[in-house]
């Protein structure tokens, strides 16, 4: 029992984590597998996000039609998400109905069909889908960027994936990836909400415990190299804005730097949120934002830190003021690392990002869909006390951390610089 | 980068029992503020939500975005604190304030710990009653909107929604952009914004709402103690609204916006307001529509068995006014014909033929299901509360909702159909490459 959660391994591998929260009569139910995009090889990117679409497309007890309607009729709510590192579909029901959802998931892990004409009407649906993200220019910067970032690591495509490959994958590419990685040794259940969890334990067991396990899944073996140079990468598009995305290579969650870094960025861009359900907060008072968009060289300055199994980005995105000039924001943006790297920031700073942070916590909180995603979410790239000890490791930073951060990573040398040129075109655009 | 979602159009809204007269504190202040307030001792913090009557209603053609300039520029600068003070005050504790303009009212929100919320609430009416505008930080925030509006006129989304405006509310104040446009928002002086918030900003028609860890009557005096004394005498009525005038036929218009990939669909027309009797019965058959599952009859049409979008779903407004009801979609550009084809194969369906006995309770057991989950958080109870007072549906409204949903009738949800929808009386708009 960690943080009030229930955590038991099922004799087949499957990983269940239950936690009792009796303050509405809901429960959410999620189900982890720990394959992305970072399981992907050229020719299939993609795939894990098209598996994730072909979930919903039906099994010989839950037609594809059924499903949907079903958990509506409930007056439930379901969704998926598919990340670097992982894939999770949730459920939040009405108490009472939460046996739809363990059933619809112990089907899914196995039987889903992948129906050649489905799996042909969803490629257009997906290929719809990226084009939606092509039309905004901090998604075709994004991925340029990540792609100059990572040569070797799997990091280096889109999770939607490359549209070469949305073109020409096959249905057996589909089925043979949801075949090696949805198996229950490579999943996490995690069950947050108005249930008794002696029962829920039974009830799961009865329900998963038949899922015979699998092969354990490979792991990617591509390691990015060390970064030995600036790398910049421009791009052009409609438009009249500016983009500016820096993104420099940082440590895995796992790793003992990546606490410091969260304090590091909260410092440099504002607060930043573990929640997937209940927002954040401004970041008005941010050294960034005060010494770019109050000096009138940016209009908006954001940034983050993902929590992954291997190192990944820290991202910090300027969209820059009408005014001012690229070589401007990087200038100004390079004197407050340099303030960072010349000096420990003052203890009081650090001590406002655990507050935020603790505010955040609060917030999240409040949503038992939000506290059934926490449950799962650190097992993915870490375990479940990377999630329950985040406060204290917070807490731990102290400024000379963060200074040592600043030093390591924020160089030019192990940063990707990113540029979005507009192009005026001349013709009529509103 | 973000997870990529399985559906953006279905991103969930937050997730509680259902309140009603004996657990929500109504309170009229002298001054004519309404307030609400619910407790939630489950949860460590304090939501707080409401709106004014100052909404872009109020403003000339000439000035456009006025109001959500004014209402952006309240946190830049009090006669008591500074711009840099203000947001010092509020995130260091990590609490969040914000005002927006709207069409018909301003609504602002913000959140904190419990034990923050008088810091919270003195902000609220320092940045309300005493907005000092600054001039620099003014034109600042100048520089935001404008930027805002040249990424507004690459946005295919949003570009098709204003050109559907634009058709459908020809000659109707909801055919304005909230946010206006790159010139009316030029115009805009530090004097301009003073005078609309000297005029327009007072507590009659006020109405806030706070929910979490705090005693109701508590909240109450609160509000009181930081707004009661607020007065405006020369706070004007908010204007009449004109019916909008009934399209006659298809109305289409096409926007380009060169290299872009995808072409985002907007059709529709006028739909009912949210106090109309008709209301609950479009709602429901909307659900049918392009909502229930994935995305109801225009999903399965659309994105299922033709597989031409990621998104293809349909809306309904329901506001102060008559709000658009409008079926919106992302195609690749080669598409668009033919899914704005399937989805008026659709509507001709929806307005000729009863829903079946099915799909309506369907959805009916879906609004009466989903309730609670909308009412989970602070946040979720707060929006909730405040609609009962705009449209004065009254305090047990929650608790009524079930026989509510449940007395609609197929024969209801296709008469109401047929009234407000047409298969060749539609506004459409698409913005998109050339």
């Amino acid at each position: 029992m960690v943080n009030g959660t229930e955590i038991h391994t099922l004799s087949n591998g499957l990983q269940v984590m239950l936690k009792e929260i009796h303050t509405a009569p809901l429960i959410s139910h999620w189900v982890w597998y720990r394959v992305g995009s970072r399981n992907e090889r050229p020719g299939t990117t993609g795939v894990s996000h098209w598996v994730e679409h072909m979930q919903f497309k039906g099994t010989p007890q839950f037609p594809a039609s059924v499903l949907d309607k079903a958990i509506s009729r409930e007056g439930g709510y379901w969704n998926a998400f598919t990340f670097l590192d992982w894939t999770t579909y949730f459920e939040t029901m009405p108490a009472a109905k939460i046996d739809l959802a363990l059933q619809l998931e112990v089907d899914r892990m196995l039987n889903s069909l992948f129906d050649p004409e489905e799996v042909d009407s969803e490629r257009t649906v997906i290929i719809s889908e990226r084009q939606g993200n092509e039309n905004e220019p901090l998604f075709v910067l994004g991925e340029e960027v990540q792609a100059a970032a990572f040569r070797v690591h799997p990091y280096h495509h889109e999770i939607i994936g490359d549209m070469a490959d949305l073109r020409t994958m096959q249905r057996e590419d589909l089925y043979n990836h949801y075949r090696a990685y949805y198996v229950p040794n490579n999943a996490v259940l995690a069950i947050a909400g108005d249930f008794e969890a002696g029962e829920m334990l039974a009830r799961v067991k009865e329900m998963f415990e038949p899922v015979p396990s699998g092969e354990a899944p490979p792991a990617p073996q591509r390691a990015e190299p060390e970064q030995s140079g600036e790398r910049r990468v421009t791009v052009s598009g409609p438009g009249e804005t500016t983009f500016l995305q820096i993104a420099y290579r940082s440590p895995a969650a796992s790793d003992p730097d990546f606490f410091p870094y969260l304090v590091a960025d909260s410092l440099l861009t504002g607060a930043s949120s573990l929640n997937m359900f209940g927002g954040g907060i401004s970041n008005k008072t941010s050294r960034l934002y005060q010494a770019l968009v109050e000096a009138d060289l940016a209009v908006t300055v954001s940034g983050g830190l993902m929590a992954t199994i291997d190192p990944y980005l820290h991202n910090i995105v300027i969209t820059l003021h009408p005014q001012a000039t690229t070589d401007q924001a990087i200038a100004v943006l390079e004197d407050e690392l340099k303030r960072l790297q010349d000096a420990p920031p003052p203890a009081a700073e650090l001590e406002r990002a655990v507050k935020q942070a603790r505010a955040l916590f609060a917030y999240g909180s409040e949503s038992i869909t939000n506290q059934g995603f926490w449950m799962g979410y650190a097992e993915m790239f870490a375990d479940y006390g990377w999630f329950t000890g985040y406060l204290d490791q917070l807490a731990a930073v102290n400024p000379e951390d963060v200074q040592r951060i600043a030093q390591t990573y924020l160089l030019p040398h192990n940063r990707v610089l990113g540029v979005y040129h507009p192009e005026e075109d001349g013709r009529r655009s509103a | 980068m973000n997870p990529r979602y399985r559906n953006q159009e279905l991103a969930p809204d937050n997730l509680g029992s259902l309140p009603g007269a004996d657990d929500v504190t109504r309170a009229e202040l002298p001054n004519g503020i309404v307030v609400l307030a619910r407790s939630n001792f489950n949860s460590m913090s304090a939501v707080i939500s409401g709106y004014l009557q100052a909404g872009s209603l109020f403003e000339s053609d000439e000035l456009l975005g006025l109001a959500g300039y004014t209402a952006s520029a309240l946190m830049r600068g009090t006669t008591q604190h500074s711009f840099a003070e203000i947001y010092e005050s509020l995130e260091s504790i990590g609490a969040s304030l914000g005002f927006n303009g709207g069409t018909h009212t301003t609504s602002f929100g913000g959140r904190a710990l419990a034990e923050d919320l008088d810091l919270l609430l003195g902000t609220l009416a320092e940045t309300m009653l005493n907005p000092a505008f600054p001039e620099d930080q003014m034109q600042r925030l100048k520089n935001q909107l404008l930027t805002g509006l040249a990424i507004r006129a690459q946005d295919t989304r949003e570009m098709a929604s204003l050109a559907f405006d634009q058709i459908v509310y020809h000659g109707h104040p909801y055919s304005r952009p909230e946010d206006g446009y790159p010139e009316t928002v030029q115009r805009i002086t530090p004097e301009h914004l003073a005078e609309f918030h000297q005029r327009h900003y007072g507590p009659r028609g006020m109405v806030i709402t706070i929910v979490g860890a705090i005693d109701p009557q508590l909240a109450v005096e609160k509000v009181s103690r930081v707004l009661g004394d607020w007065n405006n005498p020369d706070q004007p009525e908010p204007p009449e609204l004109p019916a909008p005038a009934e399209l006659e036929s298809l109305a289409e218009s096409a926007i380009d916006i060169p290299g872009k990939s995808q072409a985002d669909i907007v059709l529709g027309a006028a739909g009912p307001q949210r106090r109309s009797p008709d209301y609950l019965a479009a709602a429901l058959g909307n659900n049918v529509l392009g909502r229930f599952g994935m995305m109801g009859r225009i999903g399965d049409s659309v994105r299922e068995k033709a597989g031409l979008a990621y998104y293809a779903s349909s809306h309904l407004s329901g506001g102060i006014g008559p709000g658009p009801w409008y079926v919106s979609a992302g195609v690749n550009p080669a598409n668009v014909e033919q899914a704005i084809s399937l989805i008026r194969q659709e509507i001709a369906r929806f307005v000729e033929e009863p829903v079946t006995a099915e799909e309506l309770s369907d959805s009916q057991a879906n609004f009466i299901g989903s309730l609670p989950l909308s009412l989970e958080s602070n946040h979720g109870v707060a929006s909730a509360l405040l609609n009962l007072e705009r449209y004065q549906l009254g305090l047990d409204y929650y608790r009524r909702y079930p026989d509510l949903i449940r007395a609609v009738t197929r024969e209801q949800v296709l008469e109401t159909a047929s009234r407000y929808l047409h298969p060749d009386r539609l506004g459409v708009a698409v913005a998109g490459p050339p």
